[in-house]
């Protein structure tokens, strides 16, 4: 792989995170976190969506008319997400219920169009389909992060087998019930934004009435 | 507009004779500018039309493993809301041992002139021939209307029924909720109830799925003495020591419109207008044989 190419998958993983840096996709970063499985399927598809959005697009950037382009990439976008919604319906039709209207809401996950938007429309099918990927990682990793959280203090569970017992059932474990509940997972983003950021400082955004001066082109 | 000075001849080809036409081919159309209003209008049809046929393969497809998902589903949860399920066996199997019969809401006899196998309640509650509207001041589950039949689930132990399976529906927050509620054979105690197909908020209504708010329903009232249906899911928690803690279930934890749509959708299919013809006969039959 050539060091483009690495930057383009590393990058978006803790360095541009979408959620922890660029603050987009975080709607369904709360809701499908109550349990580790649903996170990971969502997190699949998300990652889908955005590779083949990023690899459609890409293909024909060149002949996108720029009076329709956003309408284009929704286009391409919202059709990859039907096809998902249907794949999932008939081959994953348990975690399909329990994801319920978040898998249709891909749609309007700004990290998908974003992607779209600022990267696939200037660079080559492959990279696009690498940045693809590499954002949709990033969106995993936080929702990974996040749902590993709220199952196993929220449930005592891991992926459905239990880790912590709980009292109910004989064990030890009094559940948090917040954690199933959508603010914690707002909770959970912002201790890691905070660790991310201690640990790496350039992440911190500078102070507020020098914003004028920042132009970030890749936040929408 | 710029279109109009800037796709001139230069991106047609010299060579041909013809008079240059938008019609004269995909190649040429893809060399005009991107902003020309005939390839705008080209590519956002090109682009409608692979989208669309993409959706509908992939539509047409997964429809007979979607369909054939959605009928496991649905067996598998009356199987579970009985407590016959068995994890690792084959449902279809499992599935012997519930009898579906198909009952007319009025008069609560059996309609043994419908099978049960042909007839598909959601596809009669919208067929004007086959349905029955609701008076909106009756309509407490907000279906509008419904089936003249109803398919119910017997299961049976030595000939004797043992619980009656229910089809109810209604309108919750966001969603109709479809689930069964199962009554022991004396038509009034709960011994489940559960929703197969709903889309309520996952965390909040969806917890309706939620086994051990399931487990708060067994052994629940559904009628007082007078036959009318009491059955209820509060606000908070049920204080057991009333005397009306038998008809009430704890309420779902910020779900609270989810709550009373359950309340209402068990009220109204229990009630007069729905199973209550049904079960009524049902307990008269038995009181009348033993």
């Amino acid at each position: 792989m050539s060091q483009e190419a690495q930057k383009v998958v590393k990058d978006p993983l803790l360095d541009n995170n979408p959620i922890a840096l660029q603050v987009l996709g975080v709607c369904s970063a709360l809701a499908v976190t109550t349990s580790l499985a649903t996170a990971l399927i969502m997190c699949v598809a998300l990652t889908t969506v955005t590779a083949c959005s990023n690899a459609s697009i890409s293909l024909i950037r060149k002949h996108i008319p720029g009076s329709i382009r956003i309408i284009v990439q929704m286009t391409i976008i919202a059709s990859l997400v039907i096809v998902v919604d249907q794949l999932l319906k008939a081959f994953a039709f348990e975690t399909s219920k329990q994801l319920s209207v978040f898998v249709g809401l891909i749609i309007t996950n700004c990290i998908v169009l974003g992607r779209a938007e600022a990267y696939a429309m200037k660079h080559g099918v492959g990279l696009s389909v690498l940045d693809g990927i590499g954002n949709g990682l990033g969106y995993s990793v936080i929702l990974i992060f996040v749902g590993t959280f709220r199952e196993l203090l929220g449930a005592g569970k891991l992926l459905g087998y239990t880790v912590f017992p709980l009292i109910s059932e004989g064990g030890w474990f009094t559940p948090v019930g917040i954690m199933l509940l959508p603010p914690s997972a707002f909770f959970l983003i912002g201790l890691f934004i905070w660790g991310l950021r201690a640990w790496k400082t350039e992440q911190i955004e500078k102070a507020e009435y020098r914003i004028h001066q920042v132009h970030r082109t890749e936040v929408l | 507009m710029s279109e109009n000075e800037s796709y001139e001849i230069p991106n047609m080809p010299t060579s041909s004779h013809r008079k240059p036409s938008p019609f004269l081919g995909i190649g040429n159309i893809l060399r005009l500018p991107n902003d020309s209003t005939v390839k705008t209008i080209v590519v956002a049809l090109l682009l409608c039309l692979v989208c669309s046929v993409l959706v509908s393969t992939a539509a047409v497809m997964l429809k007979p493993f979607q369909l054939k998902n959605k009928s496991l589903d649905k067996k598998r949860n009356i199987l579970q809301v009985a407590g016959l399920y068995r994890a690792g066996r084959n449902i279809e199997q499992l599935f012997q041992q519930v009898e579906p019969k198909v009952v007319n809401l009025a008069t609560g006899e059996y309609a043994n002139e419908i099978l049960p196998g042909e007839f598909d309640q959601r596809q009669a509650a919208k067929d004007p021939l086959r349905n029955v509207h609701i008076p909106s001041d009756r309509d407490i589950a907000h279906i509008k209307q419904r089936a003249k039949y109803a398919t119910v689930y017997l299961v049976k132990e030595q000939e004797e029924i043992k619980y009656f399976i229910l089809p109810v529906h209604g309108y919750g927050l966001w969603s109709t909720l479809y689930g069964f509620v199962v009554l022991h054979n004396d038509a009034n105690t709960v011994y489940g109830l559960q929703f197969y197909e709903h889309a309520e908020t996952p965390g909040l209504g969806g917890e309706v799925d939620n086994p051990a708010w399931r487990t708060k329903w067994s052994g629940k009232m559904i009628y007082d003495t007078k036959g009318t249906p009491r059955i209820e899911v509060v606000r908070g928690t049920v204080d057991s020591g009333k005397a009306e803690s038998v008809y009430q279930v704890d309420g779902l934890a910020g779900a609270t419109l989810t709550s009373r749509g359950v309340t209402h959708l068990l009220r109204y299919w229990l009630s007069q207008d729905g199973f209550g013809p049904y079960l009524q006969n049902v307990r008269n039959q038995a009181t009348g044989t033993s």
